[in-house]
This record gives C-alpha cells, sequence and structure tokens, in this order.
C-alpha cells in the first residue's frame, strides 16, 4: 500500500490510433476502498483507458503507477499479476465447466503439480467459500451455463478475488442485469470495497453512479475533464460536464415538408433486447434515435428490416400492416436499411460497383431472368453520376473505394431498390468530413423528395443537427422523445442514462 | 446534387489501385495458361507418346469426367464452400442407374433418370443438412454424405459391379459425332451454359453475392439457403451426370467409381483461380485447372512414376495452389 492510500495513479496517458487521438493525456486517481465511477459518452476513450490498464493496448506516452510501482506499459499477464482484475460486459467465462473449475481457471490447485494432477477436493472447499463470503448460494460444481447471467457475474468476481487483485475494473457490469440481480452485485461491490479493493466502475446508468460511487471522473474527447467526489455533486453536473461543447454548424440541415406517416411501428418487442417500441415516421421527415451504444437502436432498425426476428409488434408501412420475416419482406414494403459496418453487412467488397448498386432485386434488369448487362451497367452508371461517387468506372472494386464513396455505393443500392424509408445505422461513421456534409446533403434531398428518413447516430451533435425529431433509446426502451427545437444535449442524455422524461 | 466538390477523395490513386488489382488477375490467369503449356511442353519432350494423337484424346476424355464434376465443385467453393461428397455421391447415382436398369428392367431413359435424379437428390440433401440442420460448414455435411454414399453404394450391390449398358446409356460416354466425342461436346455446352447462367441471370449473380459477403446478401434480400440449396443440388447433378458419362466409357458401373474424384476437383478448382474466401472465380479458368491436372496425372503415368508419387503430387499441387490463392487475397487485402 502506498502512503497516501493512492493505490493507481495513471499520468499523462496517451493513444493514438490512425486518424484519431483515443487518449489524450488522461489522469486518474484511484485510492483503495473505494468505488471509482468513470463517466463519458460514447467515444470518450473509456474503453481505451480500461484496455491500457488491462495491458490489452500499449500506450504512447505516460505512465501507469500501480501499487507503489510505475509501469509504461502492461501487458495482460503483468497486469493480472500486479493485482489488475476486469469483468467485462461479454463475460470471459467458459460456460461448459463448473463454478469451481471457471473460477479457477489458470490458477488451478494440484495434488501433484509435476504430473499436473488437480486438487480438484480442495478446489471446491475454497470455491465454497469464496462464493459464501460474497454471500452467493451457489453450488461450487453447478455448470456455469445453467447460472443467470447475475450469479455468473458473481463467478468473476470470485476469479478476481481469488487472483488478489487490487483493483477490479467494472465495464457496465449491470448492462444485462435485473434489477434484483444489480443489486446483489452493488452489495458485493461494497463488500469488497470494505476489505480495501479499488473498484473502477464505468457504467452509463448515472443513477448507479450516483448511488454507489464515492469519486467520479467525467471522461470526454479522451481527456479527463474532472475527478471529484460524488458526494458533492449531482447527476446534471456530471452530464454537463460529459457533454459541455457547443455545436458548430456543419449540419446542413434543410427541413423539409412533412406528409401522411409512412412507417408506424407498434409495441414492437424482442425478449431481452426491444421492449414496447412504438413510432410514427412521416413522409419528409427525418427521425433521428440517440442513445449509448447498446441502447437497442440498431436492434430496432434490425427488427424492423427483418434482418432480426421480432416476438410481437406490429409494422405498418403506409398504412398496411406487414409482417416481416426476412430482409426480403421489408425490402418490398419499400424499406432500405444502411448499416453501420458498410464492409462486413453492406457491401460485397470483392465485386465491383455496379454489381453492388444493383444488387437488390437484381431480376428487375432484365426478362425472365436473363439480364441486360447494358441496362444494369447504364442504371449503375446514371446513379452513381446523379451521387457524384467517384469511381474509375463501374468495375471499380468497391473494397478499393474510400469510406465515403463505399457509403455512396451503399445509398445507391437503397436508391435503385426504390425505397421509401430510408434507415440509416450510422450513416457517417468512418467517413471523413467532406463526405460527411455530401452524406447529410444525400440525407436532405431523399427527405425533399418525401421519403422517411431514419438516423441512427452515437454523435449526439449528428442527431441534433439533422433530425427533425428525436427519440431517445436507454435499454432496449424509448425514453424520450423531443422536436429538434426542444432538444438539448442535457435532455437526450437525461433520457439516455435512463431518466424518463418528466414533462 | 450537391455541387460540391470532394477534396478528400483521392481518385487518381484509387485508378490505379483497382488497375493494378485487375493486373494481377490477369498475370495470374495468364500465368495458369502458361503452366498448362509450359506443362505439355515439357511432358512432350520428356516422352514421345504424349503428343501422339491418341494419348491427348485419352486425356481429354479422362478429363471430361473431371471437368463435369469441377463444376459443381467449382460452385460450392464459390460460396466459399466445399462438396466432398462428389466422388461417393456419383458412385451411388450410377449404382442407383445399374440396379434399375439390370434388376428392375427399367428402360434406358428412365434409368438415366434415376442417375441424375438420384445425384441432385443427394446434393440437395447435402444443401438441406446445410441450410436447415445448420451444420457448422459443408465441409462436415458434405464429409459425412461422402461416407454415407460410399456406404450405401457398396451395400446395394454387395460391392459388385454392373456391367452392360443399353446404346442410349453409354451415349455420352461412348460415341463420337464425327471425330468429336460426345463427351467433349458435352463439356462444352456445360461450361458455356454455366458461363452464361453465373455472369448473365440474377440466380448466377447471386452466387457469386453470397459468396462475396452472405450477410450483405442477405440483407440486400438475397435468398442465401436457397442459393445454397441450389447450388449444393447442382454440384449432385454434375457429379451424377459425370458418373453417366464414365458409366458409358467403360459401359460398368462400380461401387468404387469416383474415388478421390473430389481431390482432382478442388485441386482443378483452386488452380484455376477460384478463392477458398468465396465470392471469386471464373468458369472459365477452372477448365484449365482441369487440364492441367488431367495432363500432370496423364505425364506421370506415361513416364511411369510410381502411383504412389501421383497422390503425394496431387496433394502438394492444391497445398501450393491455396497458398498462392491466401497471398493473392492478402496482397489485395492491402491494396485496399
Amino acid at each position: 500500500m502506498v502512503a497516501d492510500g493512492i493505490l493507481l495513479r495513471v499520468k499523462g496517458l496517451t493513444k493514438k490510433f490512425p486518424g484519431v487521438v483515443a487518449l489524450d493525456g488522461v489522469d486518474i486517481e484511484a485510492r483503495a476502498g473505494e468505488i471509482h465511477g468513470i463517466c463519458g459518452e460514447n467515444g470518450a476513450g473509456k474503453s481505451t483507458l480500461i484496455k491500457m490498464l488491462t495491458g490489452a493496448h500499449t500506450p504512447d506516452s505516460g505512465t501507469i503507477e500501480f501499487d507503489g510501482v510505475t509501469y509504461t506499459s502492461l501487458d495482460p499477464r503483468r497486469a493480472m499479476g500486479i493485482g489488475i482484475g476486469c469483468i467485462y460486459q461479454e463475460l470471459n467465462l467458459i460456460p461448459h465447466l463448473s463454478v469451481a473449475e471457471n473460477i479457477f481457471l489458470g490458477r488451478e490447485m494440484y495434488l501433484a503439480p509435476a504430473l499436473n494432477v488437480l486438487d480438484r477436493a480442495q478446489m471446491n472447499a475454497k470455491a465454497a467459500e469464496l462464493l459464501a463470503d460474497l454471500g452467493l448460494a451457489v453450488s461450487p460444481t453447478a455448470r456455469l451455463g445453467t447460472l443467470g447471467v447475475g450469479h455468473q457475474q458473481m463467478v468473476e468476481i470470485c476469479r478476481a478475488v481469488w487472483s488478489n487483485a487490487k483493483l477490479i475494473i467494472m465495464d457496465e457490469p449491470t448492462s444485462s442485469l435485473s434489477e434484483k440481480e444489480a443489486h446483489d452485485l452493488f452489495r458485493v461491490m461494497a463488500q469488497m470495497k470494505a476489505r480495501g479493493v479499488a473498484i473502477l466502475f464505468i457504467s452509463h446508468r448515472l443513477d448507479e453512479v450516483r448511488d454507489n460511487c464515492d469519486t467520479v471522473t467525467v471522461m470526454r474527447d479522451g481527456r479527463t475533464i474532472e475527478s471529484f467526489a460524488m458526494k458533492e455533486r449531482s447527476v446534471a453536473d456530471i452530464i454537463q460536464l460529459m457533454v459541455g461543447r457547443s455545436i458548430q454548424n456543419k449540419y446542413p440541415k434543410e427541413p423539409a415538408p412533412q406528409g401522411d406517416v409512412v412507417l408506424s411501428v407498434k409495441n414492437l418487442n424482442r425478449k431481452g433486447v426491444l421492449h414496447d417500441i412504438s413510432f410514427d415516421l412521416k413522409a419528409g421527415e427525418v427521425l433521428g434515435f440517440a442513445g449509448l451504444v447498446g441502447a437497442g437502436r440498431t436492434e430496432t432498425a434490425r427488427a424492423i428490416t427483418g434482418a432480426d426476428p421480432y416476438d410481437s409488434g406490429n409494422i405498418e408501412v403506409f398504412g398496411k400492416p406487414v409482417r416481416i420475416r426476412q430482409p426480403l419482406d421489408s425490402i418490398n414494403a419499400g424499406i432500405a436499411f444502411l448499416t453501420e459496418n458498410r464492409k462486413e453487412q453492406g457491401l460485397i467488397l470483392i465485386q465491383s460497383v455496379a454489381f453492388n448498386a444493383t444488387i437488390v432485386k437484381m431480376h428487375k434488369y432484365g426478362k425472365a431472368g436473363w439480364l441486360s448487362l447494358k441496362r444494369l451497367r447504364d442504371t449503375a452508371r446514371k446513379i452513381c453520376a446523379e451521387m457524384r461517387l467517384k469511381t474509375s468506372g463501374m468495375d471499380m472494386l468497391v473494397g478499393k473505394l474510400s469510406g465515403g464513396n463505399q457509403q455512396k455505393v451503399v445509398i445507391a443500392k437503397w436508391l435503385l431498390s426504390n425505397a421509401k424509408i430510408f434507415i440509416f445505422d450510422e450513416p457517417t461513421r468512418g467517413i471523413d468530413v467532406g463526405a460527411k456534409v455530401e452524406v447529410y446533403k444525400l440525407i436532405n434531398q431523399l427527405a425533399a423528395n418525401g421519403a422517411g428518413v431514419i438516423i441512427i447516430c452515437s454523435e449526439m451533435e449528428e442527431v441534433m443537427g439533422m433530425a427533425d425529431r428525436i427519440l431517445v433509446m436507454h435499454e432496449g426502451e424509448i425514453t424520450g422523445e423531443m422536436t429538434q427545437a426542444d432538444a438539448t444535449q442535457e435532455k437526450i442524455m437525461y433520457a439516455a442514462s435512463g431518466f424518463k422524461q418528466a414533462s | 446534387m450537391s455541387n460540391e466538390v470532394l477534396t478528400n477523395d483521392k481518385l487518381p490513386g484509387e485508378k490505379s489501385i483497382a488497375k493494378s488489382a485487375a493486373m494481377t488477375d490477369k498475370l495470374y490467369q495468364l500465368g495458369v495458361l502458361l503452366s498448362l503449356i509450359l506443362l505439355c511442353a515439357v511432358m512432350s519432350v520428356l516422352s514421345p507418346r504424349f503428343p501422339t494423337m491418341d494419348n491427348l484424346m485419352n486425356v481429354a476424355s479422362q478429363a471430361a469426367v473431371s471437368a463435369i464434376v469441377s463444376i459443381g465443385m467449382f460452385l460450392a467453393i464459390l460460396t466459399a464452400g466445399i462438396d466432398l461428397s462428389v466422388g461417393s455421391v456419383l458412385a451411388l447415382s450410377t449404382m442407383m442407374m445399374g440396379i434399375a436398369s439390370d434388376r428392375w428392367g427399367w428402360g434406358a431413359y428412365p434409368s438415366i433418370l434415376m442417375c441424375l435424379g438420384s445425384g441432385a437428390v443427394l446434393g440437395l440433401a447435402n444443401g438441406l443438412l446445410l441450410t436447415k440442420l445448420r451444420l457448422p460448414h459443408p465441409f462436415i455435411s458434405t464429409l459425412g454424405m461422402q461416407k454415407m454414399a460410399r456406404g450405401i453404394a457398396l451395400f446395394v450391390t454387395a460391392a459388385a459391379p454392373i456391367s452392360m449398358f443399353p446404346d442410349e446409356v453409354q451415349y455420352l460416354g461412348n460415341n463420337s459425332i464425327g471425330p468429336v466425342p460426345v463427351s467433349f461436346i458435352l463439356v462444352g455446352i456445360l461450361y458455356i451454359g454455366m458461363y452464361f447462367f453465373l455472369t448473365r441471370t440474377s440466380t448466377g449473380r447471386y452466387i457469386y453475392a453470397v459468396g462475396g459477403n452472405k450477410e450483405a446478401a442477405r440483407l440486400s434480400g438475397i435468398k442465401v439457403n436457397g442459393i445454397l440449396n441450389l447450388v449444393y443440388t447442382i454440384s449432385g447433378f454434375t457429379a451424377a451426370l459425370a458418373g453417366l458419362v464414365l458409366a458409358g466409357r467403360v459401359n460398368a458401373v462400380y461401387p468404387l467409381a469416383g474415388l478421390d474424384y473430389e481431390t482432382d476437383a478442388i485441386a482443378a478448382v483452386i488452380i484455376g483461380g477460384a478463392s477458398f474466401f468465396g465470392g471469386v472465380g471464373s468458369i472459365a479458368n477452372t477448365i484449365i485447372g482441369v487440364l492441367l491436372i488431367a495432363v500432370l496425372r496423364n505425364g506421370l503415368n506415361l513416364l511411369n512414376v510410381d502411383s504412389a508419387f501421383q497422390t503425394f503430387a496431387i496433394g502438394a499441387v492444391i497445398v501450393v495452389a491455396v497458398a498462392v490463392d491466401v497471398l493473392r487475397q492478402n496482397v489485395l487485402k492491402s491494396a485496399r
């Protein structure tokens, strides 16, 4: 233990990735026996910071002082060795093994170490002890996969305890827990704290941060903005620090006249993912979906477009009820889904521009299944010229285009599908600034032509800059709705953190 | 539309990369063709019997069977899959034809239909194992089918061959139109037909789309499972058709027919430039791969090379061809 009680002292930690500074001189101090909350918007640098502390990434500069020793970088083995444990969002356990086997995985106890013979009895007994310590009624011999997510997480915590972790990092630990399970987790966290363990608690749920953390550090744009004792501040303060920047006028928004409802979604449910999603979209409207990563925005779009199944709910397109079972159903109804991952889900990179642009309902470029290659190429060439796509020709492989031009091919593809409803998931991700403006202008134009447009954006400025109306989601539910005029970053962040709108 | 010109998209760079990628492909095709010519030249020098008309016809008629099997294999590999069952499907389909003709006294045409139908059904079964039962990879489903079909083929006649078929059954494998064997014409028609199917019909293009990116294809409204079922059905069908040609040529069907045919077909397809990663390849190049393997096998035979070494050589060719494929894909990726 260090004299002043500070267990972890991060100084000037910086990490650059090609084209982006993920961390820019981050300073954080965490004391033994405290729960330290880390808050920030998407992309504020929280995940990158965790990866430095667990040794998954190497910092470019800066130092990590832990337990009195200063390191310039860590690797996963060393991080574990010096007592840094991490409980990830996605559990790193093996469902087919027993609880005890999971706890001791990689740090087993042996009867005869030379012969590699395990001491099962002792491990089970020790596991039972660890579980009882945390107040868990779980048998050490139970198969992990039969436990609920909450209990599995507790097993992760047992692992960390067994490895004598002095610092436990928890990345969104409650995101998949029920209220009761979350409550149990907080009880265990308090217990760990009492034993002098430091906990870094990362959560999008600011009420949990308020109720459980002693200290809070707010991050924004890869920097630490401020650290303070939680009892001295309010949730509102945190939100203000999280967003606190002015929106520059880089969004060429042109409102279009709105018409009839083109898409109406009522009580859309998918077990554990979406809960009673209802909204209407009008012709000419740009409807923004805001929320934090994992709030269920992409999942909503995937359910509406048949990419994933949904359990119940009604979808009406142009006033007609449709049942969507597969992507083709939504395409036939006139819905286009422009996915977040162009390369993985939107394009066939090893195929040409013409091929990708005409892939949806390709049979319409021919008669009786026989394609007219000329018609196909002419159509593709025309739409690409309209969109000012920069390519050396229709045979150019899409994989060779820049991000902005790839996105244009995706838009061209859906324009040619005769869609009237466009759902953009992160329309400008991975696109440089100049091309972003062009994509925004295309969105304006779609709306002006009477299409209904949904944009899912993780950048709050973008959704505020481009949407006529904003829906905010939190954990599979719509928690807020506001017009462009009403929307403020604070309001969005409140709703995105799970506080239902007051008004 | 906007009049702004993008400053950050670098057109000239893109152009040169596209050109160099296309050049890499063209060079590869040229290389394979040159290898074939070189191989023929070397064989001609080493063995004076190689360039004789008799021998070349022999090479070609052996290649005809392999060429037909390779069509189905090409489609399977194009979808990033594989069909390990082609040899066994060939054997079982022709055995079914033998039983229909010999035991049940069916006429020539119903027996032929039995052969082709059996192949298609076995192929569809491969497809359904993949799409309905969701086996993790066609490697598993078609490996299972390989063993099951071979087992049934051996079982139905207690491993005995069946011979003596009506002329109609022998027609494809045994007859000529003028100087040209019917099997050559069949291969020509199949390859040209397949070329147009793959390049000029939406279904053919969708096969490329599914191979190139399954998820993007699905989200673009393509019925991926239907395409996969079709591909494996065609593969079973072409295996049975190859069996029909083989049965005609030797005037017999036997349960161990088509042993190891999948190996030659895989080698031919990969040498022909199709990628194991799926979505890339041309049926026209597959025939070059088929000929290269046929010449290699024939040449080694003429030189009295031990069959054990032939087996080794084919294996080595596959490994080298796939390694070259991996290198090419990496070059394409890094150009991105």
